[in-house]
């Protein structure tokens, strides 16, 4: 293994969350991002059988993750804890805020039917969105996106990795402008 | 097409704890009857919602009640007559069809998420911890010289201590006692002011009281007030009481 892996292979095992591209770089100046990369296909290589860790992307970085057969032994061993279900209603705020952002509470509490506010104050507090910026539209509202801690609980790379929208059985028809008489 | 179930029975029974909200209920009902969402009976799915909040007495839940409202709206606008080849009829189930599937497309999103929530909760990262905060101050690092260093500018920025000279004011307690014996000679009663006059020094003040007390003490004076906050009369005592 090249002495750069074994450095990289270093600092993700003293991280305890995904370490980004730029961050793993910063370790050594000297060399190119395009040697990291290699650097991190190799050691992602090395780790992908005959260990009982993966090196995976996740998170927009890159983290050691045990392998997911370990998972129900590890667990009952209480060597780690597997992280709290999401609610449903959490689930379908985030998935809201995910594809639409950025989104304002309004927006969301119409998609869904119901008020929103307590369950996207939740959220906020776990970090799993936050405010990106605010609406030109009336009254200047906050609108909101998602954070990189949402990619990690569900184990993404990025936000290309969310299912395309088309790809989903029911296929959503752009709106078309429904004027409604109030 | 099933046909309409009556109310209250077996097939129609829900918990609305399972619904997210009225949009979740319609969408449960609409499966149920297995009907075209885009052609939405919109009569008899209005009905079932009546019937499955007003049985599970969700007369507080805001957001059903606006959505039943809405649906006999769009009932009562079906029913209008229109002319056959009307271009300008808008079907009045058009915003709500389109919101049912919006929503639904949402909730195929959620079990997509929630599966992958599923696998990842099953890989453990190092140290993992829920939700990851700034990252960790490194370790600290620091030889001694540093160490001086830091301390001296830390020194440097103390103040210099500010003293107060403390100047003992002695309380002339015999003076103001033999000043009040002198007027008790003078006059059968006399007040405060009588005693400190006008412009007296906090010390003249203290000596005066604290002389005054130790007489009244001493059952050589009687001090009393005519009214709370009154001024203050001060007679000799009676020879009997002196005694």
């Amino acid at each position: 293994m090249q002495p750069l892996a074994k450095l990289l292979e270093a600092a993700l095992f003293a991280a305890s969350r995904p370490l980004t591209l730029e961050e793993l770089g910063s370790l050594d100046p000297t060399v190119a991002e395009a040697a990291v990369v290699s650097a991190l296909t190799e050691l992602r290589a090395t780790y992908s059988e005959a260990h009982g860790v993966e090196l995976e992307e996740i998170a927009e970085g890159w983290q050691f993750l045990t392998r997911r057969e370990y998972a129900e032994t590890i667990e009952r061993a209480q060597f780690a804890l597997r992280p709290r279900r999401l609610s449903p209603a959490a689930l379908e705020t985030l998935a809201i805020i995910a594809y639409r952002q950025p989104v304002g509470r309004v927006e969301v509490d119409e998609i869904r039917g119901v008020d929103s506010g307590a369950v996207m104050d939740k959220l906020l507090e776990r970090g799993l969105i936050e405010v990106v910026t605010r609406s030109e539209g009336l009254g200047r509202p906050l609108l909101y996106g998602t954070t990189p801690s949402f990619l990690e609980i569900l184990g993404l790379k990025d936000l290309e990795d969310l299912p395309r929208l088309e790809e989903l059985s029911v296929a959503l028809r752009r709106p078309t402008p429904v004027e409604e008489e109030e | 097409m099933t046909a309409a179930v009556p109310a209250g029975s077996p097939g129609f029974v829900v918990e609305l704890e399972k619904f997210s909200g009225p949009l979740d209920l319609l969408l449960h009902l609409i499966r149920e009857d297995e009907v075209d969402i885009t052609d939405l009976p919109i009569a008899k799915i209005a009905d079932q919602f009546l019937s499955v909040i007003a049985e599970l007495g969700l007369n507080q839940a805001a957001d059903y009640l606006e959505m039943a409202a809405r649906l006999l709206r769009i009932k009562a606008q079906m029913l209008l007559p229109r002319r056959l080849g009307d271009d300008e009829w808008e079907d009045p189930r058009a915003e709500l069809v389109r919101r049912l599937l919006e929503y639904q497309q949402i909730r195929e999103l959620v079990d997509w998420l929630g599966r992958a929530a599923d696998v990842k909760a099953e890989r453990f990262g190092r140290g993992y911890e829920a939700p990851p905060p700034d990252a960790p101050p490194a370790p600290l690092q620091i030889d001694l010289n540093d160490l001086l260093a830091a301390a001296e500018r830390v020194i440097a920025l103390i103040p210099e201590p500010m003293l107060h000279r403390v100047v003992p004011r002695p309380l002339d307690v015999e003076g103001a006692t033999e000043r009040i014996m002198k007027l008790l000679g003078e006059r059968d009663q006399f007040g405060w002011l009588d005693i400190v006059g006008k412009n007296a020094t906090i010390v003249d003040v203290l000596s005066a009281f604290i002389a005054l007390l130790e007489l009244a003490k001493r059952s050589s004076v009687t001090l009393s007030q005519l009214e709370p906050f009154g001024p203050m009369v001060i007679q000799r005592a009676t020879p009997r009481e002196a005694a």
